[in-house]
């Protein structure tokens, strides 16, 4: 047999599912998103209509569809930096020259990575019961006051979003320990001969040197972050007053709730235009900083 | 600030850091032990006042854990065998066999990975109800049969395998067949090994797609059925715990026991464009 039809006989298998089971849906959500597919078209095929943009323009004006996105919005622009500042903040730590038991702290720091994020959110939504959670109980005894991280509209996403940073910290410090440690080490002493402060240092060496790696991790974070469906899903269900309803979550029951799959494709749609929007524009910031 | 201050801070800082990332896990452990009631308790206990196997016990003979714990061990198993498998001969293929349009197929695979999972799901769903497969194991396990991710991971490490090899081998009569099977699936072990510990926790921590997928109890995986009972069980706080920790352990160890893989992986998959 020649190389290539072996070569085909190789890849085949991979195409075939990956065509089958990923590059026809995402063109068929297209198209579903235009249709009407409903409870009646589950049951009967010929039920199915044609709807052009419609699914689109109902989602517009619904105060549900933009809250939803204003929520997903919110988990993105706080946690993002938080998640981002807590990677590389643990991963200077342990890279530091005096720190002891790296490879403990390492393995401790990234535990939370490898957990199935339902059976930690049960965990946390017991630490942050109002009533007997240690949380609060702690709270308590400072002399802070009772919150009720859950079941407060205002409250609700913030304690989401300290879950997610404890939750995925730890996958980028890996990549940022790998960035800092690829920084010459000469650079810094020259900055401590000419007298600069440690400040200085971390801004002018550090961050510069680890902008390709800021870059990338900045990206892929953002485009985990506005995929946020478990938490509230277990957390909140959505609630209280749908403050935790992310665009995945009104999706996931527009379409497996109350079986609105044309209307659900459409709002598919719109998350993955609006992260392909987003993460491209922040590529292209980033290269417009280096020199060509 | 002397050396000895900066020691300090550096390492305190290390072990609070840690202490937050683990002391949930611990608590968890520990709670699952405690009798039904006794978590609800003001102050909250950190120690478990007559540690039971009671919520393991329950679980297991009342609440069909074993089940699940079957489902997702076989699922999981099931999806890292079979897409390494297809993950290596198509990677290896993208990296070292001339054949026309692989540039081309490449780009396409690489464009696809800006698209989110969730935006096939509806369709998929679809599909696999027209196929009879929806409430089946093979509707979690045959969408995930092969990764983008796994491929370009494949190709990137067998780009390093040198062409003389293959020549040479070629020139003595080797069939392609026989070159992947005894030269380059050896030099291929540290990658497989990273991969499958990658799609191992990848398919044990699923939660949306089998959601979807799942619709009767009897074949729900472990993170799918621990959601639905926390919603029947609100109040058991120790019932829950347990039945976290009989779903994160299997993994938890599986790292800890394999980290210097999945460490590796990590920036493998990540670092290099």
């Amino acid at each position: 047999m020649t190389a290539s039809r072996a070569a085909w006989v190789f890849v085949t298998p991979a195409l075939v599912i990956l065509g089958l089971f990923f590059l026809l849906p995402v063109i068929a959500a297209l198209v579903l998103s235009l249709t009407d597919y409903d409870l009646y078209a589950l049951a009967d095929i010929r039920n199915l209509r044609f709807v052009a943009l419609e699914n689109y323009w109902t989602l517009l004006h619904r105060p549900l569809f933009w809250s939803a996105l204003g929520h997903t919005a919110y988990f993105v622009v706080v946690g993002v930096p938080l998640s981002m500042a807590a990677s590389l903040g643990a991963a200077m730590l342990l890279n530091s020259p005096l720190a002891r038991f790296r490879a403990f702290f390492r393995t401790a720091l990234f535990a939370p990575v490898v957990t199935t994020v339902v059976a930690v959110a049960v965990i946390w939504r017991y630490l942050f019961n109002t009533q007997y959670g240690l949380v609060n109980y702690v709270l308590d005894r400072m002399g802070l006051g009772h919150v009720d991280w859950l079941g407060d509209p205002h409250w609700a996403m913030p304690t989401i979003i300290l879950f997610a940073v404890w939750k995925n910290f730890g996958y980028n410090m890996i990549i940022f320990m790998a960035g800092l440690q690829a920084i010459p080490g000469d650079l810094y002493e020259a900055a401590r001969i000419d007298g600069a402060s440690p400040f200085a240092q971390f801004r002018h060496i550090t961050l510069q040197m680890l902008k390709p790696t800021m870059t990338m991790v900045s990206i892929l974070t953002v485009s985990g972050y506005f995929q946020l469906f478990a938490e509230p899903y277990v957390m909140t269900e959505g609630g209280p007053l749908q403050s935790t309803t992310s665009v995945l979550y009104l999706m996931y029951e527009e379409g497996f709730k109350w079986w609105n799959l044309g209307s659900a494709s459409a709002v598919a749609f719109i998350l993955f235009v609006i992260m392909f929007a987003v993460t491209a524009t922040m590529l292209r910031l980033s290269k417009r900083g280096e020199p060509a | 600030m002397s050396p000895r201050t900066a020691k300090a801070i550096v390492n305190g800082l290390l072990f609070a850091g840690a202490a937050v990332a683990i002391a949930p896990l611990l608590y968890m452990v520990s709670v699952s032990f405690m009798t039904p009631g006794e978590a609800s308790a003001l102050p909250p206990p950190v120690l478990p006042g007559h540690p039971t196997l009671g919520n393991y016990r329950q679980l297991f003979m009342n609440a069909g854990m074993g089940r699940y714990l079957f489902n997702s061990l076989l699922i999981s198993t099931a999806i890292t065998l079979i897409s390494l498998a297809f993950n290596l001969m198509a990677g290896y293929a993208f990296a070292k066999l001339e054949f026309t349009g692989r540039q081309r197929l490449f780009q396409v695979l690489l464009g696809a990975l800006v698209i989110p999972a969730q935006v096939a799901m509806l369709p998929l769903f679809l599909l696999l109800k027209y196929m009879g497969l929806v409430n089946t194991y093979g509707a979690v396990i045959v969408p995930a049969l092969a990764t983008i991710f796994g491929i370009f991971l494949v190709r990137q490490y067998a780009s390093g395998i040198p062409n003389d090899l293959l020549e040479a081998a070629r020139i003595d009569g080797a069939g392609e067949f026989r070159i992947f099977a005894t030269i380059v699936m050896p030099l291929l072990k540290p990658i497989m090994v990273t991969l499958a510990i990658f799609t191992f926790l990848a398919a044990w921590n699923d939660f949306m797609w089998p959601l979807i997928a799942l619709t009767g109890q009897e074949h729900y995986t472990l993170p799918i059925a621990l959601a639905s009972l926390s919603r029947e069980h609100v109040q058991d706080s120790e019932l829950m715990m347990a039945g976290s920790v009989v779903t994160i352990l299997p993994v938890l160890v599986l790292f800890l026991a394999l980290q210097r893989y999945y460490l590796e992986g990590l920036l493998l998959g990540s670092v290099k464009g």
